[in-house]
């Protein structure tokens, strides 16, 4: 019963992934002996909050089979509008007219690229490259994005509200721990549940499967697909303006790059990029494995230039691993002899 | 007379049916042409505009043919980017250290760092194209994820500053003109796509491609080496790629990690665009070719309208690709259903 329990977990991607981090997590100690300090754990969970909701959208998108880099643009622009209009009229309110604003923008930006993916039934990738060229366009180009340094009272207000604030003891130097992070947990345990016990959530799953066999179970595939790409586009605007509420201004091509580590964070959590199977425990575990890296080179010593090499790098073995495990389970069903060749 | 511009239409309706996306790009550049002609005749109808522009494409035209020959198999190299500026950078880092004390390039110099260079793309190609065959990665993220490495090998290589101080002679030879009048970079587009179209119309090689992309398992199971055909294939990329980084060392006469970063769309729009289907297995170099031209022209035409700023441009090739594509998504269906 142990062993069988102990070979369940060895062949689980999340058991190897959690060991990864723990390694690096004592490396970083031993080489800094700054990482299990509390302002650097907070530190870390804070910047963890963007990349977490992004990688949220990437992740329902890759199960599906489909492939969004996007995102950053979309939600670029959306945020960029918001916060536009409202100092424009000088809002003074709370945080709640931004989110609503930044949520419909977001929902209609997402519809533009489901039209092509769902309607259309064309390449995600491809589409996404285009919409988000266009969505870079209309930023840069139509709406003559400048960066804006005040933005609402509200949103500031919201990006800097701390729900504790961690001390360092050794160094007195001090973190806050975002409210913001209750929006990720949030935004979490909504994904979990769809994705398990609704309906919708089920659809994802089997589409990205195959797509031919979810459409024969009867489920309607174009109709999933474009909410799908509704709700990513929501999720990642949202994630946006939680990014400029924190930085307290808007910088517009600030995010604009970040599609590319969130995508490595996911399929780094074994979600397969052929869509159809991962866990949102293996995509959050992923992401902070990226984000880990990212925040941590400095503390290892190594200098900021070599990140890009490393994420580079990072994104071919996470790809390599997951490619090699569809591979082998593959040839395991062949093996077995059950049923025909799938796909 | 009716019955005859009947028949006028129904052989321009034919023509368009046969080969839609020639008949589109020849729309295309009727359009860029005639709105030329009535908006800058003088600035655009000029020799010199002409020679500018013929220099000017083979830097994501040579990129273009490296994807088209991997879309052709089905997949995608959108590392063309990354490749090409690892291959500037360490071409120039060379270059400089070739130049000997009394600030002269030897005789050798040019033909070392190119030689250089393309063995730089050809690695890189190789590399992707085993992430692709051997490990079965889908294209789309090995070469994305291969384009950060190599991005962040050219970072480590610069710092993230510009590699600048090249010796003239490098620029004054693949930057200069043959006979005064043919820019030396059109020359090497003009033999590398020569080579391309040799391979694909008149060698088994080009027929193999073609056959795996039309379908992987199908070629699998007929006996073709499909893994060592996928690494030909991006290799000869990665060597596509090579040649663009150089000419773009020479264009520039500088080279850094993040030069050149809207070829990658770009380059994609001109293949969709030139009719190579991004499933693989149809596309002809001929239409890529023309589709490059018309994309030069219509990027050289917006480039005369000061007040239409980069930003812009952005939105027009966004937007460009969305519609061919929609218009592909529509001209197949209509196949399907005659």
């Amino acid at each position: 019963m142990m062993g069988k329990k102990m070979k369940g977990l060895l062949s689980k991607h999340e058991f190897y992934i959690s060991l990864v981090i723990v390694l690096l997590c004592i490396m970083i100690e031993i080489r800094s002996g700054q990482f299990f300090t509390p302002n650097n754990l907070v530190d870390l969970s804070s910047a963890l909050i963007v990349p977490g909701l992004f990688a949220i959208g990437a992740f329902m998108v890759i199960v599906s089979g489909g492939i969004d880099v996007s995102f950053p643009a979309l939600a670029s622009l959306s945020v960029y509008a918001t916060t536009r209009i409202l100092t424009d009229i000088n809002y003074k309110g709370g945080i709640l007219l931004p989110i609503v604003m930044v949520l419909v923008f977001g929902a209609l930006l997402g519809a533009f690229n489901g039209f092509f993916i769902a309607k259309l039934k064309l390449p995600t990738m491809i589409i996404t490259l285009g919409t988000s060229s266009v969505f870079k366009g209309i930023m840069q180009g139509v709406l003559n994005s400048t960066q804006i340094p005040n933005i609402p009272e509200g949103m500031k207000n919201f990006g800097t509200a701390a729900l504790f604030v961690a001390k360092n003891e050794q160094l007195g130097l001090t973190s806050r721990m975002p409210v913001a992070v209750l929006v990720l947990i949030v935004a979490i345990g909504l994904a979990f549940f769809v994705l398990r016990y609704t309906m919708f959530g089920r659809a994802i799953y089997a589409i990205g499967g195959n797509e031919t066999s979810a459409y024969r179970a009867g489920f309607n595939v174009g109709r999933t697909k474009f909410i799908l790409y509704v709700i990513v586009g929501a999720v990642s605007s949202l994630a946006g303006l939680i990014r400029t509420c924190m930085m307290g201004q808007m910088h517009p091509t600030n995010m604009l790059g970040m599609e590319m580590m969130i995508i490595a964070g996911v399929v780094l959590g074994g979600v397969a990029i052929t869509g159809g199977d991962g866990t949102l425990t293996g995509c959050m575990l992923g992401t902070i494995l990226i984000v880990m890296v990212q925040n941590s080179l400095i503390l290892l010593g190594v200098p900021t230039y070599w990140q890009e090499f490393f994420l580079g790098a990072l994104i071919i073995v996470g790809t390599g691993i997951s490619a090699m495990q569809v591979l082998r389970n593959r040839k395991r069903l062949v093996s077995k002899k059950l049923g025909e060749e799938s796909s | 007379m009716n019955e005859n511009k009947m028949s006028i239409r129904r052989k321009l309706n034919d023509f368009y049916g046969r080969d839609v996306y020639t008949s589109r790009l020849i729309i295309m550049l009727l359009v860029v042409l005639i709105s030329m002609l009535i908006l800058k005749p003088a600035k655009f109808f000029s020799f010199i505009n002409f020679q500018t522009m013929v220099a000017q494409f083979p830097e994501f035209g040579l990129m273009s043919l490296g994807i088209m020959l991997c879309m052709i198999t089905g997949g995608i190299d959108l590392s063309v980017v990354g490749v090409a500026n690892l291959v500037s950078i360490s071409s120039g880092i060379i270059l400089k250290a070739l130049v000997a004390a009394d600030g002269s390039l030897p005789w050798y110099g040019i033909l070392v760092s190119m030689i250089c260079g393309i063995v730089i793309g050809l690695v890189a190609g190789v590399l992707n194209g085993i992430l692709v065959a051997k490990f079965s990665i889908p294209p789309i993220l090995a070469t994305l994820g291969s384009y950060e490495l190599f991005l962040g090998i050219g970072i480590i290589l610069t710092k993230g500053k510009a590699i600048s101080k090249l010796p003239m002679e490098y620029s004054s030879v693949i930057a200069g003109k043959l006979f005064g009048i043919i820019p030396v970079q059109l020359i090497i587009f003009v033999i590398m796509a020569g080579i391309i179209s040799f391979l694909l119309s008149r060698t088994t090689y080009g027929t193999r491609i073609y056959m795996l992309g039309t379908n992987m398992k199908a070629a699998e199971f007929s006996g073709l080496d499909t893994t060592g055909l996928l690494i030909k294939t991006y290799a000869l990329s990665g060597i596509c790629s090579a040649l663009g980084g150089l000419v773009m060392l020479a264009n520039y006469n500088s080279a850094r990690a993040d030069y050149g970063a809207v070829y990658t769309l770009q380059c994609i729009l001109i293949v969709v665009l030139g009719g190579v289907n991004p499933n693989g297995g149809k596309g002809r170099i001929s239409g890529v070719v023309f589709s490059i031209l018309v994309l030069q022209m219509l990027s050289s035409g917006l480039n005369m309208f000061p007040q239409i700023s980069n930003f812009y441009k952005s939105l027009i090739w966004g937007c460009v690709l969305l519609i061919a594509m929609t218009l592909n998504y529509f001209s197949e269906n209509r196949n399907r259903n005659n």
